[in-house]
């Protein structure tokens, strides 16, 4: 090893400015890793506008501004609208499933619930579930990824094989039939409110190996790393090492990955009440407004379209706002 | 051995959902057997489905029970008459009376017509459009199939299944309904479901081989390859596509195991008579040994699947035959 080269004086301080002569200093100040990223996020139109749609619809799903919306067009989700229905049919009067300045996305064949704030009102249930579960898997997955790529040997072992296990089991199966065992009141909650935390848990318990398996391998790799043997060496606990030393270095693909994690629980969300056992009518839900529609998309073919938009444009702005995050935050994988 | 454990696993886990769980919010093994019979049993029916799960043992013992039902077969008492079930034994469905094992095999074939149509369309499409996206990486091509495949991992099949019914076969009526029912049906009326079902996972595929070519096809054995003056075609079939086929095959292997035992959504959206759709009836009427049933069926396919796609590693990846 080269000894450091000793520059002293007047000649340290020089050098730069030589170096930069006529640049702006302000230009070339140091970027931590966070605001390099920002900044080719912010190149990133794709994502941004994804972003941008994104906490608009979480914005109109807050409890307060979802009900000012619906007031000012649409009206309560729940409202029967018996005029705008055909008496015989059940289909909506008028084109379009009766799309109007009033009812924008149409009503409800059968009953005249308006399209519009039910599909409000569901993306607050979609997001709520898609956010927290999401939330349970990422603490899950950190934290038994962590330990398994830290520690190695038999607890490795142990968490890898479990996580094995996991992602063999048919989850869809399962979720069902948890759903479905569980009595109407349990804990303390009822009704929606139950169901929403027993959706939650599900979701989050049964997707957690996907980020426990990518915390786990980036913790291998960074276990080797010097800064980890420099901590050890001046004495520090594993417990510190973990969360003080290594988890800093996880945040980029935890985030990432929680992200793409999100639009996916969403969609076993809308599964789940597609298939019946998710949010209990009357309260709106996408997955369940298309259940609905396997009876009605003949007469109404609209109320096919307007949930499963809704589905699809807000788990493709998470995706590609998700991709953005991860080709800012990791430009190799680009 | 890892088979029989996993199997082992899930079927405990199963059995812990249905009986753990409601015993942990005190529901008593009365109210359970009531709960499994339906709307109005008489005495004798409880009787018989609480000594058939032995409702009043520990959860371990019925799980032993079960579980011994399955390899060695069972008679049991309905209340009625003696009922010889022989092995393997998934006991006796509450609400037809008919032994669960042969309400799966009837029901099989539909599902495994949608598994393996779909299977073959996106393993054909998935791959070959991730292989050409990887190979003219940031064209034209590549961005629009990619740009397609991210919206196709956005769309569930209840939302292209009920489109396409509502346009496709109702409003244009370009295809018939779908209906199947077994072997002797026509598959091809199964093509909607083939082709949203395909949608889906061909967007999930082409999205991993084109990450997993970029990757290969950057290794220094790729322009040893080349510098030997193979022809590109042989370069990206054989050394680069079946490097990547390796990781692919565990996740196909999950995914058609998955399929094979219920494609439960699909098998709702279009009304097949699947495995998938005995084991939802199964839950919405509490029919418990329905759905245990079905849910040992889907792990035994998960892990069949899985030891096939063990074996044709050695076909494809020669490195694990040596090992």
């Amino acid at each position: 090893m080269t000894a450091p080269i000793e520059v002293t004086g007047s000649e340290a301080e020089a050098q730069p400015d030589a170096v930069l002569k006529g640049v702006d200093r302000k230009a070339i100040q140091g970027r931590s890793l966070g605001q390099i990223a920002w900044m080719r996020l912010k190149r990133d139109k794709i994502a941004i506008s994804s972003a941008v749609f994104l906490v608009v619809l979480i914005i109109v799903s807050l409890p307060g501004v979802t009900g000012l919306i619906t007031g000012l067009v649409g009206g309560s989700p729940n409202k029967f609208n018996m005029p705008l229905v055909d008496a015989t049919l059940g289909g909506p009067i008028g084109k379009l499933g009766g799309m109007s300045l009033d009812h924008p996305f149409g009503v409800e064949p059968i009953n005249g619930r308006d399209l519009f704030s039910r599909i409000l009102y569901g993306a607050r249930v979609s997001l709520l579930i898609g956010v927290l579960a999401t939330l349970v898997s990422v603490v899950i997955g950190t934290v038994l990824g962590i330990v398994a790529g830290f520690f190695g040997g038999w607890v490795d072992t142990l968490i890898a094989r479990t996580m094995d296990v996991f992602l063999a089991f048919p989850l869809v199966l399962f979720a069902i039939s948890l759903v479905g065992v569980i009595p109407s009141g349990f804990a303390g909650l009822e009704g929606n409110g139950l169901r929403i935390a027993i959706l939650v848990f599900i979701i989050g318990f049964f997707n957690w190996p996907y980020i426990g398996r990518i915390v786990r391998g980036q913790t291998m790799s960074l276990r080797e790393r010097e800064f980890v043997d420099a901590s050890r060496s001046m004495g520090a606990k594993p417990g510190y090492i973990l969360f003080r030393e290594i988890l800093p270095n996880l945040y980029a693909p935890i985030l990432v990955y929680a992200t793409l994690l999100i639009p996916t629980n969403i969609l076993f969300e809308a599964a789940l009440s597609f298939l019946g056992v998710g949010i209990n009518p009357p309260d709106p839900s996408w997955g369940g407004m298309l259940s609905q529609a396997t009876e009605l998309y003949s007469v109404a073919p609209h109320f096919v379209i307007v949930p499963g938009l809704a589905i699809f444009v807000t788990v493709l702005a998470f995706n590609l706002f998700g991709d953005g995050l991860r080709d800012a935050l990791d430009p190799r994988t680009r | 051995m890892g088979a029989v454990g996993l199997l082992l696993i899930i079927s405990a886990v199963t059995f812990g959902i249905f009986f753990l769980v409601p015993k942990a919010a005190g529901v008593t093994s009365d109210d359970l057997a009531a709960r499994f019979a339906g709307k109005t049993p008489d005495a004798a029916t409880l009787e018989a489905i609480k000594d058939r799960f032995a409702l009043d043992e520990p959860v371990p013992v019925q799980y032993g029970k079960y579980i011994k039902s399955i390899v060695a077969g069972d008679t049991y008492d309905t209340g009625v008459e003696t009922i010889d079930c022989p092995a393997p034994c998934l006991g006796y469905s509450f609400r037809t009376n008919q032994p669960v094992f042969d309400e799966i095999v009837d029901r099989a074939p539909v599902t495994f017509m949608i598994a393996i149509g779909a299977a073959v369309l996106w393993l054909l499409a998935g791959i070959t459009i991730g292989v050409v996206s990887a190979l003219r990486r940031g064209s034209v091509i590549d961005r629009v199939s990619m740009g397609i495949a991210l919206a196709g991992v956005s769309l569930p099949v209840f939302f292209t299944g009920l489109l396409s019914l509502a346009f496709v076969v109702h409003r244009w009526q370009l295809l018939p309904e779908v209906n199947y029912r077994g072997f002797s049906d026509n598959p091809f009326s199964l093509l909607l479901p083939w082709i949203c079902l395909a949608f889906l996972y061909a967007a999930l595929y082409a999205r991993l081989t084109r990450a997993g070519m970029l990757e290969t096809m950057n290794e220094d054995y790729i322009r040893t390859a080349r510098a030997k003056g193979l022809p590109e075609r042989t370069v990206v079939v054989k050394h680069g596509l079946r490097a990547t086929l390796t990781p692919i095959m565990t996740v196909f292997g999950l995914d058609f195991g998955l399929l094979l035992g219920g494609a439960i959504i699909t098998e709702r959206t279009f009304s097949l008579p699947g495995i998938g759709q005995l084991a939802l009836d199964g839950i919405y009427q509490s029919d418990l040994p329905v759905v245990l049933g079905a849910t040992m069926v889907v792990a035994l396919f998960v892990v069949l699947a899985n030891l096939i796609v063990d074996i044709l590693y050695g076909v494809v990846d020669p490195r694990v035959r040596h090992s």
